[in-house]
């Protein structure tokens, strides 16, 4: 073999690494939503958009609401968030760790775990509408700033801060001028996140908005899955789409002039807080840690409602399903797991592929299927795949295929930097050594990419867990999964059955917290999703 | 025995390596002098396999190789900074060319303590690599491009990275080393001292061009021209028409004298030599070197006397020893 041929078979071998992924996102993907868009955008094999939805008054009212909730919502979160941020960036104290990754739990709850916890929570007079969307929207995210922005604030130091003292600026001054300025991108990026999650949000608002107060999230799934009207889910699809899209270019924009990640965060940052600073500290750590465990709390008292009944009931046949509810157990469990397979599989090949290219380019290509949400998903799978030869409708693993989609981006998100990272010349060494390229893969990077994938398996395990947007849409009344059988329930009369998707709830979120310590043992220095 | 002929690069347009040669006997080292960015590093990375060049040829023992990629060269090589595995051990590392040359565990055992020993970590197979301090690493380095018996051994700024009592330590291990095992070795590097010290034969290269090739002795004697006279250090260089002249610093002699024609600007001792700076009267400074104890201070004025052996007239050149 001549040099010639072996830098062939390299470009070979990354094209047929790229096929997989490319063709897995072209069946599950691209094909529901061409799907959506010829639902949404022809009638009868012509073009004839959807103005008449677009523009109905009915649908600017959710726009409009979808719109300001989010922004209620990032505000909100922000407020809650910043002294977490605040206390945790600038200061030591012990058990610190352990409160960055406390305030990680609510954030990887699934959707419906929250909602239930917030039905739990709140008084009757105030359990569904407004209130409780902001309240769970700022539960839920309360993380991302705090872990964003502290991370950009202890890798800030004291440097600035001090030099500022030191050129005669008062505790305000520093705090306007200095602190505030360096501090802006992360916050940015934080509240672009954050507005980007409540604006799709879909099972807290599904859950907790009640009737008449829906997003477009929600109203997708209400209008295909309720009122059978396709044409008018189709049409606020690609709405929710071209918005989500302005949000991800925005966001984009940030991470750009952000000028990659912050740098590596050092102690050095980091006082223990003294006199004052430490009560403030106490207070708002006592605080948080209210405000974060008291939903949870609650969800476990719910569960326990009605004694161990419903717990009890979990083993029995029910009304609510065609199998007992500890099926949905074993059914969630499984489907994650394959889900996390086929997610690790696809997205792995193609954070291989990405890493070998330029960065940014196809970057964006790989994200979309975050962006184009999971509910879009669902609904493009239910209308894709109907039909023979591809009516899959009936088959179980139409499930984790969804799953593993939703999942797929974080996983490239996870894998590609990791790969990224490697010293190219250790390939080289190798290859002077005698391996060829495929063993120099095996041999370098797949190990030092393990421990990266071991940690995206992971996160891909408890997102196909909790996935509720598409699944809802795919899942077949016989194998139900768990946050879809917890929906069901929660939507039938009676204390017990509230109990039911209670314990149901408190299973999920174990669940989902022990695939997420077990994610945290085996890789102790990874840094999140973000 | 190594010869790279005629060999030329470019990235995107721009040229790195210009039609240069090189050429090593069996068991010497040459070294490969140049400043940054002279293209050294890549006719390193051509001769490793590790580049592809536009044009010229590779040979290893007589054998074009320019067909023949990285894995199957048969050369050894090491990196600016040791580029050592990070997720295997220090026997991890060493035997990883020997594995991939599917030699028995067995040998493979035998060889990585060899090595060791010969590196002098003796009893460091478990160390994890993260745990060596930098002289450590590059000894393992060392211990891993020799492993596999590698036809020649190819050094890019090898002790790039370390300190300088450290760096002179290793310098002396590697010449004494390539000596005893009779290897044949090509060494980049952009430090004179380095470079004369390692290389039985040293190529000047800049701007992609190999423009000297000598032994250390012939180089410094006989420059091909003012920029390779002025990068090698010579000090007394004066451009004149038709060429420069280049004066070797011990072929000076500075003498304390009343009535002499110069001033001595400064006096530095460097171990056993002592670099001396003198002022003209007509203009014009003048480099001396002497071991003498009792040599002329700072303001003394001085006679001067040269050794007409010691003065070679050489082509102006191009460029400066900057380039």
């Amino acid at each position: 073999m001549d040099a010639d041929r072996a830098a062939l078979a390299r470009r070979a071998g990354l094209v047929a690494a790229g096929v997989i992924p490319a063709a897995f996102v072209a069946l599950f993907f691209a094909f529901p939503f061409a799907a959506i868009l010829g639902r949404g955008l022809g009638e009868d094999g012509r073009l004839s958009l959807p103005f008449d939805v677009w523009l109905s008054s009915e649908t600017l009212r959710l726009l409009w609401f979808t719109t300001w909730q989010a922004a209620v919502s990032t505000v909100l979160t922000l407020a809650a968030g910043l002294p977490l941020a605040w206390a945790v960036g600038r200061h030591a104290f012990p058990g610190r760790s352990l409160v960055r990754a406390l305030v990680l739990v609510p954030f990887v709850l699934p959707t419906v775990v929250v909602a239930t916890a917030f039905l739990a929570l709140l008084p009757d007079s105030l359990e569904r509408g407004l209130p409780a969307i902001l309240a769970a929207h700022v539960f839920f995210n309360v993380a991302i700033v705090t872990l964003v922005v502290g991370g950009a604030w202890e890798g800030l130091g004291r440097g600035p801060w001090e030099t500022a003292a030191t050129l005669g600026a008062g505790p305000w001054r520093r705090l306007r001028e200095v602190t505030l300025p360096l501090l802006a991108p992360a916050l940015s990026a934080a509240a672009a996140l954050t507005f980007l999650f409540c604006f799709t949000s879909f099972g807290v608002v599904l859950i907790l908005g009640g009737p008449g107060r829906s997003t477009l999230e929600t109203e997708i799934y209400l209008q295909a899955a309720r009122a059978f009207d396709l044409r008018t889910a189709a049409a606020l699809s690609l709405l929710q789409l071209a918005m989500v899209a302005l949000a991800l270019v925005a966001i984009g924009r940030l991470e750009a002039s952000r000028g990659g990640r912050p740098a590596p965060a050092t102690r050095e940052g980091l006082r223990r807080p003294a006199g004052r600073e430490r009560a403030a500290v106490a207070a708002v750590l006592a605080v948080s840690g209210t405000a974060l465990a008291l939903p949870l709390a609650l969800l476990v008292a719910r569960s326990l409602a009605t004694g161990t009944t419903a717990w009890r009931r979990l083993f029995e046949e029910t009304p609510a399903l065609l199998v007992t509810p500890w099926h949905a157990i074993a059914n969630s469990v499984l489907f994650a797991a394959v889900a996390a397979a086929l997610s690790v599989t696809v997205g792995g090949l193609a954070a291989a592929v990405l890493a070998r290219l330029r960065p940014g380019a196809l970057d964006v290509l790989v994200l979309l299927p975050l962006g184009a949400s999971a509910v879009m998903l669902g609904f493009g799978f239910l209308i894709a795949f109907d039909e023979p030869p591809l009516d899959f409708r009936s088959s179980w693993w139409l499930v984790p295929v969804a799953q593993s989609l939703v999942a797929a981006p974080f996983v490239v998100r996870i894998v590609a930097p990791a790969l990224r990272s490697i010293d190219p010349r250790l390939r080289e060494a190798a290859a002077v050594l005698g391996a060829s390229p495929g063993r120099a893969w095996r041999e370098i990077e797949l190990p030092l990419a393990a421990r990266a994938v071991g940690v995206a398996a992971g996160f891909a395990f408890a997102i196909a867990l909790g996935e509720f947007g598409a699944t809802v849409f795919v899942a077949r009344a016989e194998w139900p999964t768990l946050p879809v059988t917890i929906f069901r329930f929660l939507g039938r009369p009676g204390a017990e059955n509230q109990s039911i998707a209670g314990a149901l709830a408190v299973c999920l979120a174990a669940l989902t917290v022990l695939a997420a310590l077990a994610l945290d043992r085996a890789a102790p220095r990874s840094r999140g999703p973000l | 025995m190594v010869r790279a002929s005629a060999i030329s690069v470019r990235f995107d347009g721009v040229t790195a390596v210009d039609d240069a040669t090189i050429q090593v006997p069996e068991g010497e080292t040459l070294a490969v002098l140049g400043p940054s960015g002279c293209g050294k590093s890549t006719l390193l990375r051509v001769i490793a396999g590790l580049q592809r060049a536009e044009s010229g040829t590779v040979e290893l023992d007589g054998r074009d190789v320019r067909d023949v990629p990285a894995h199957r060269r048969g050369v050894g090589l090491m990196f600016q900074d040791d580029v050592l595995f990070p997720h295997r051990d220090v026997a991890g590392n060493v035997a990883f060319g020997l594995r991939m040359a599917n030699r028995p565990r067995p040998e493979i055992e035998r060889r990585v303590e060899e090595l060791l020993d010969l590196v002098g970590l003796s009893g460091f197979q478990r160390r994890a690599v993260t745990s060596l301090s930098g002289g450590e690493r590059e000894r393992v380095a060392l211990a891993r491009a020799l492993a596999p018996e590698p036809r020649v051994l190819l050094l890019d700024e090898p002790l790039g990275s370390l300190d300088r009592p450290l760096h002179d330590r290793l310098l002396a291990e590697l010449e004494e080393l390539f000596t005893r095992i009779r290897i044949t070795v090509v060494a980049v590097t952009h430090d004179v001292t380095d470079a004369f010290a390692l290389g039985h034969q040293v190529a000047v290269m800049r701007a992609g061009r190999v423009v000297q090739a000598a032994t250390p002795d012939r180089l410094w004697a006989q420059p091909a021209d003012a920029w390779v006279a002025r990068f090698l250090g010579h000090a007394n260089v004066e451009e004149r028409e038709g060429g420069a002249v280049v004066t070797r610093p011990e072929a000076v002699r500075l003498t304390v004298a009343k009535e002499g024609g110069a001033t001595v600007v400064s006096a530095e001792r460097r171990g056993p030599l002592v670099r001396l700076r003198a002022r003209l009267d007509g203009g014009g400074e003048l480099e001396a070197v002497t071991t003498a104890i009792d040599h002329p201070a700072a303001g003394d004025r001085v006679s001067v006397e040269i050794d007409p052996s010691g003065v070679v007239t050489v082509p102006t050149g191009v460029g400066t020893a900057g380039d």
